[in-house]
């Protein structure tokens, strides 16, 4: 087995980060130059988006429910049932939401898009691209980038809404509130604040999904066995950055008195 | 030019026995590497490797597999950067180059890769076309004129609108060579064009690379491991006016010399280079055991 120095390992990581800071200052770059691979990002964003719609929407409702099911029970000691749909749609626009869609659309895309890309690497298709005068970031990173980008948000928001039906349907089923209680609580819990911050982590975590994904992606070494680990690190590794980012930037909006 | 002009250069090989190819030294090569060093995680992988392909040569690279002579194609095509020594496509230092740059040399350069490495996701139509539309050809009829000319140059007209998985491996090849071709490139490289086919697809593909060289003029580097291929490419050149093939040094449009050249890679380095003469009456043990 090869010997792996502490400093060869280090250097590894480092230039890791480095060859992600590049891939992600070009992509964005690539954004404000042409070629625009219009078309590309357009199947990419019905690839993300419309295909990620079920799986986020049954994620983002069965959350809200079993989220009412669980709070009840505690609210129920103290008399506050009624404070039900407070609850949900404050846990769901602000961490649930962005999080677990960001974790599905995840392990649906990033492990797309590691094993797409690094099939492609693999298979010199890559290389031939480059070789027939395009810029694979441009043509294969900055549509994903964008693509993932535009949905997120959107599709954070569909997750939000399904999450608080999930939770009407607890609320009103189970619980037996009515839905001018359940939808009062919901609406008038909400702030700016809370809708603003459920909303800048989607663009954070879009980042995230895309770039890792493509990263790995591009980066592959080792043929076939080489995408299922390039696949599988994807996962792991978006997932990992998405929770450590949304800790960190709720701590952030906190130390700042965003709310 | 006169036709004594053109005698005279013609003969000015022969006479000073410098190249077969001598009359393009005047302009700068095809393809030249100068004293190229390339290392993978600390290790040489090429060392010292000079070499130079002048324009309407052909280089057949051999060497066993590992020695190198997939990443000589990618240095060429600027998609590998040497660690040290330079590499001058027509005249052009694309050592250092940016990748933007290397876009309108790659223009001048076509590339077959071992698989083929068609885009998966697009048809034929759409792989020939690729080029075209990165170089910002709109009108769609000319393109198709354009994909339609070279794909019946690889006689692939009727498999246009098939996707590259309902190809068989030597129609994958031939539709990489039409992609490669479509914008009438000045420099092939073929990276095993012929590897893994059977004899009768192998000899179509050869014959393409044959005609490309004869009859528009195109340098190309041909890397193989099927000796019959290198020779075969060696010992004949293809004339446009009878439209078959003519044995080198025979009667007509041939010439007297085979312009081919044999580039053998050992370990990283090259270990012989030579014209086909040479390649043959050489005694060099390890020589005779590879051609064997």
């Amino acid at each position: 087995m090869a010997e792996i120095s502490i400093d060869g390992y280090i250097k590894a990581k480092v230039l890791a980060v480095q060859d992600f800071t590049f891939l992600l200052a070009n992509s964005i770059a690539n954004l404000f130059s042409s070629p625009r691979y219009v078309a590309d990002t357009l199947i990419q964003m019905d690839v993300i988006g419309v295909g990620s719609l079920p799986i986020v929407l049954l994620t983002g409702f069965f959350t809200g429910g079993v989220l009412a099911l669980q709070t009840y029970r505690t609210l129920s000691t103290f008399g506050s049932v009624t404070m039900l749909g407070e609850v949900v749609s404050l846990s769901v626009v602000r961490e649930l939401g962005p999080v677990l869609t960001a974790l599905m659309v995840t392990g649906r895309n990033s492990s797309g898009i590691a094993s797409e890309l690094g099939s492609m690497l693999v298979s010199e298709q890559v290389d031939a691209m480059r070789a027939l005068g395009t810029d694979p970031v441009r043509k294969l990173v900055t549509p994903r980038l964008f693509a993932a980008i535009i949905t997120l948000p959107i599709l954070t928001i569909l997750a939000d809404f399904f999450g608080m039906l999930g939770g009407y349907f607890v609320s009103f089923y189970t619980v037996h509130l009515t839905s001018v209680e359940y939808w009062t609580y919901v609406y008038q819990a909400l702030t700016f604040e809370d809708v603003t911050q459920g909303l800048l982590k989607p663009f954070l975590f879009a980042v995230i999904i895309a770039l890792v994904g493509c990263y790995f992606g591009l980066t592959t070494r080792g043929g076939t066995e080489g995408v299922g680990r390039s696949t599988t690190q994807a996962v792991v590794v978006a997932s990992v950055l998405i929770l450590l980012v949304d800790f960190f930037v709720t701590k952030f909006l906190i130390a700042i008195h965003f709310f | 030019m006169p036709p004594a002009a053109k005698t005279v250069l013609q003969g000015l090989p022969v006479l000073f026995s410098i190249s077969p190819f001598a009359c393009s030294m005047k302009s700068p090569a095809a393809i030249d590497f100068q004293n190229v060093w390339l290392y993978f995680d600390e290790k040489p992988a090429l060392s010292n490797v000079s070499f130079r392909l002048d324009h309407g040569e052909t280089l057949i690279l051999l060497g066993p597999t590992g020695s190198g002579k997939s990443v000589i194609l990618k240095l060429a095509l600027g998609l590998l950067k040497p660690d040290e020594g330079r590499v001058v496509v027509e005249g052009r230092d694309i050592t250092l180059m940016p990748e933007k740059d290397m876009r309108e040399i790659r223009r001048r350069m076509g590339i077959v890769f071992q698989e083929g490495a068609l885009f998966d996701s697009l048809s034929v139509y759409e792989n020939v076309a690729y080029r075209l539309r990165e170089e910002g050809i709109e009108d769609e009829a000319e393109i198709e004129r354009r994909v339609r000319e070279v794909l019946s140059f690889v006689e692939l007209e009727a498999a246009i609108d098939k996707m590259p998985s309902e190809l068989s491996g030597g129609m994958k090849r031939r539709v990489s060579i039409a992609r490669a071709i479509v914008s009438e490139p000045s420099i092939m490289l073929y990276d095993s064009p012929t590897g893994g086919l059977d004899p009768v697809t192998s000899q179509t593909i050869n014959l393409l690379i044959l005609k490309l060289r004869d009859v528009q003029g195109v340098s190309s580097i041909v890397v193989t491991h099927r000796l019959q291929d290198a020779f075969w490419l060696a010992n004949f050149r293809y004339s446009k006016d009878t439209g078959g093939l003519i044995p080198v040094g025979g009667n007509g449009a041939g010439g007297a010399s085979s312009p081919t050249r044999f580039l053998v890679l050992r370990d990283g380095t090259v270990y012989f280079h030579g014209t086909l003469n040479e390649v043959v009456s050489i005694q060099d043990p390890y020589l005779k055991q590879f051609l064997r």
